[in-house]
């Protein structure tokens, strides 16, 4: 397998790359469920979390993951940061990296963070823990883990993202993502909320969400930033949105019995997705969050240089 | 006075139709001969294999002064300029302040003087501090020595205001020049809108922005009977709507900035900040079409849309990024490729750099008519070298071309007669 130095985005993986990453996080599953939740793993390691946007799971998931593996982590965000006082990011990256850490982890708004860091960070690996609407690659890792627990592979499936595509980090990586390893993309969202020429990706373009619905295998919806959306004339009203592409019992039944449901959250209830359905049996939503952290030992694991066999 | 002598060039003199090898007398600072003349050179300067043509003239560059003499300032633009093989050049008037009243725009021309390299024409602003609200005095700017007016990067959005703009010049005979961008389509892009803008997760600026408002212009140039110039246009529908309004006999006119022929949207790949500007790279199918209108005719002018920023302001990342690169050391070896690749002729593509913006500007420049002034660039069309951003001579570092090899190199430039630049250096 090529060796991995940094985790920009799904763009730079292989195939074998991704799987290695998700079958090494599978491993890591049992670790979070035991009573003593420890393994040396990342002993004399130290990880920073940079959080330039507010997050809960992916920033908790990064620091257990490195706190289960002995880790030492750190964790920045930008409001604690020296940011406030005008740093520039290059300077709050390089002033880090001095430091001498393992792994910066870097959540930021702006596309291409990692990419432009790296350029002038020597000895540090860096993980994109979401970058503007570029690429999330931790959460297509999460979220391959789940598929996989489910369904053993994704390969001929059929999952359908639904909801602000244009500004999704997570509906890109997962374009990618299906690509590499032969699923099948749908994306639904109402023009508005599709970025230019989508359909190069090789994905289904639906507006109407009840047509995207037959023959999928999962449904993917994604959060709805409502005040932005809003204002920006991308849709008139959240009950219209709700009406048109929100998630609810009757309309998942037209997607077949075996049907999952997905959420990288924060979910809005009521929006994108309903009560009866982000609450029943068929949604994987805390799975994905539980298998967060395991993809992310794999992923701090792998960066630092190890096999997992420690663990 | 003494007598200089250009020898063994091929001279290349659009405006009055030469291309062939000839000699060229200088006395006093003017042009005295063409060919044969009967006098004893005191100074000789051999351009054997070498092209002998009018001294650049860039009409759209940024020198940053006043106000931001920490990215340009006249006088290291005026520097730039003459490397690049430029004796004339137009600065836009987003200075701080800008160059909406007249006291501005005549510091500008008597820096220029001191400086004494290159002709430098303000372009005058066309609403007060550039807010698209209140025409300037244009007479008096005109009277000052502005030859143009415009807004450029904060376009006159207001019809209302560019309607009146437009019939205001239009009582004069003033040229408006429209950097044309609907901002409330382009709000917040950084780059081209289309595949790479998707690929990249980076807001984009659609092809539709610009043309939506050149369309527009177009529209209200006929109305007042104004002339109207699209500075720097980047886009296939913006090419058309140009040539059509040309066609109809509209006083429309455009130039293209190098990078738009010569790079596409891919360079921004990678996120690289010195790809970015505004209009942004386009795609193949538009780079094609402002070659075929350079081809055609429909773009009468090139232009670089100098834009020097400080490395502070581009080493933030591709979305933060300052718009512009600079363009004028390099408008001559990437211009060059349209003659290679025989889209025009070697005459042509000078024609579009001296005496074609000249005349659209009324500047008395850009030819070496007998009694012109002797602003002169000598050039080597097939000489290579290779770009060092830290070599150029701008205060700006932003270029897209670092690394890369260019063809044709200026060798000497002259100013007045005088030898501003030669072997790679800026002479005084």
């Amino acid at each position: 397998m090529r060796p991995i130095k940094h985790l920009f985005g799904i763009a730079d993986l292989d195939r074998e790359q991704i799987e290695y990453l998700v079958n090494l996080g599978d491993s890591f599953i049992d670790i979070n469920r035991r009573s003593l939740k420890k393994a040396p793993t990342l002993r004399g390691k130290t990880i920073i979390n940079l959080f330039f946007e507010n997050s809960t799971r992916t920033r908790t998931s990064f620091e257990l993951a490195g706190k289960r593996l002995s880790g030492d982590v750190i964790n920045i965000s930008a409001s604690t940061s020296a940011t406030t006082k005008g740093e520039t990011l290059l300077d709050t990256g390089q002033t880090l990296a001095a430091m001498q850490p393992h792994v910066l982890v870097i959540r930021h708004s702006l596309a291409g963070t990692c990419e432009f860091l790296a350029e002038y960070l020597d000895n540090t690996a860096i993980v994109n823990a979401g970058d503007g609407a570029h690429e999330h690659p931790t959460q297509i890792l999460t979220d391959l883990l789940t598929l996989k627990q489910v369904w053993g592979s994704p390969e001929g499936k059929v999952i359908t993202i639904v909801g602000d595509i244009a500004h999704s980090r997570v509906a890109r990586s997962h374009l990618l993502a299906a690509k590499k390893l032969g699923y099948t993309m749908r994306v639904v969202a109402p023009k508005t909320l599709l970025p230019s020429q989508i359909e190069r990706y090789g994905c289904e373009v639906f507006h109407d969400f009840d047509a995207a619905l037959p023959g999928s295998d999962a449904v993917y919806m994604l959060r709805i930033q409502t005040e932005r959306l809003t204002d920006s004339c991308a849709f008139p009203s959240v009950r219209e949105y709700h009406e048109a592409y929100g998630l609810n019992a009757r309309r998942l039944r037209s997607a077949g019995p075996d049907c999952i449901v997905m959420h990288p959250g924060p979910m809005n209830r009521g929006v994108e997705i309903a009560t009866d359905v982000a609450d029943s049996a068929k949604s994987h939503i805390l799975s994905q969050v539980e298998h967060g952290v395991a993809v992310r030992m794999a992923v701090l694991t792998t960066l630092c240089g190890g096999t997992g066999e420690e663990a | 006075m003494s007598l200089l002598l250009i020898k063994n060039g091929h001279l290349i003199d659009p405006a009055n139709a030469v291309d062939e090898k000839s000699d060229l007398w200088i006395r006093g600072g003017k042009v005295v001969a063409v060919g044969n003349y009967d006098g004893k050179a005191d100074r000789v300067i051999d351009a054997e294999g070498k092209i002998v043509c009018p001294g650049l003239i860039d009409m759209h560059v940024h020198l940053r002064e006043p106000g931001q003499e920490w990215k340009e300032d006249i006088e290291s633009g005026s520097r730039a300029a003459v490397a690049g093989g430029v004796t004339s050049m137009c600065c836009m008037p987003n200075t701080g302040p800008h160059i909406d009243h007249a006291g501005i725009a005549l510091q500008i021309i008597a820096r220029a003087k001191q400086v004494g390299l290159c002709n430098v024409h303000p372009i005058g602003a066309v609403t007060k501090n550039l807010d698209g609200k209140e025409l300037t005095e244009m007479r008096e700017l005109s009277r000052a020595g502005c030859v143009a007016f415009s807004d450029d990067g904060l376009p006159v959005w207001h019809a209302g205001v560019m309607r009146k703009a437009l019939e205001y010049s239009a009582s004069f005979g003033y040229l408006v020049i429209q950097h044309a961008e609907e901002k409330t389509l382009t709000a917040g892009g950084a780059i081209n809108e289309g595949w790479i803008s998707t690929q990249l997760g980076v807001a984009g600026m659609p092809a539709v922005g610009e043309d939506s408002m050149i369309a527009r212009d177009i529209m209200l140039a006929r109305l007042s009977g104004a002339r109207y110039h699209v500075a720097h246009i980047s886009t296939q529908g913006a090419v058309e709507l140009v040539r059509q309004a040309r066609k109809q006999g509209l006083k429309v006119t455009t130039e293209a900035a190098p990078h738009h022929f010569a790079l596409t949207e891919e360079e921004v790949l990678g996120y690289n900040v010195d790809a970015k500007m505004s209009p942004p790279l386009r795609t193949e199918e538009d780079r094609q079409a402002v070659i075929e209108g350079l081809r055609d005719g429909t773009i009468e002018v090139i232009a670089t849309d100098h834009a020097p920023h400080h490395e502070d302001d581009k080493r933030c990342g591709l979305s933060c990024a300052a718009f512009g690169i600079v363009g004028l050391e390099t408008m001559l070896p990437v211009s060059l490729d349209l003659v290679r690749a025989g889209v025009l002729s070697m005459s042509d593509m000078i024609a579009k750099m001296t005496c074609n913006p000249a005349q659209l500007l009324g500047l008395d420049a850009g030819t070496l008519s007998e009694g012109a002034a002797a602003d002169i660039c000598i050039f080597d069309a097939t000489a290579t070298w290779v770009l060092d951003r830290n070599k150029l001579v701008s205060k700006g570092k932003n270029t897209p071309w670092h690394g890369k090899q260019m063809t044709g190199q200026v060798t000497h430039t002259l100013k007045d007669g005088r030898l501003v630049f030669t072997e790679g250096d800026v002479c005084g």
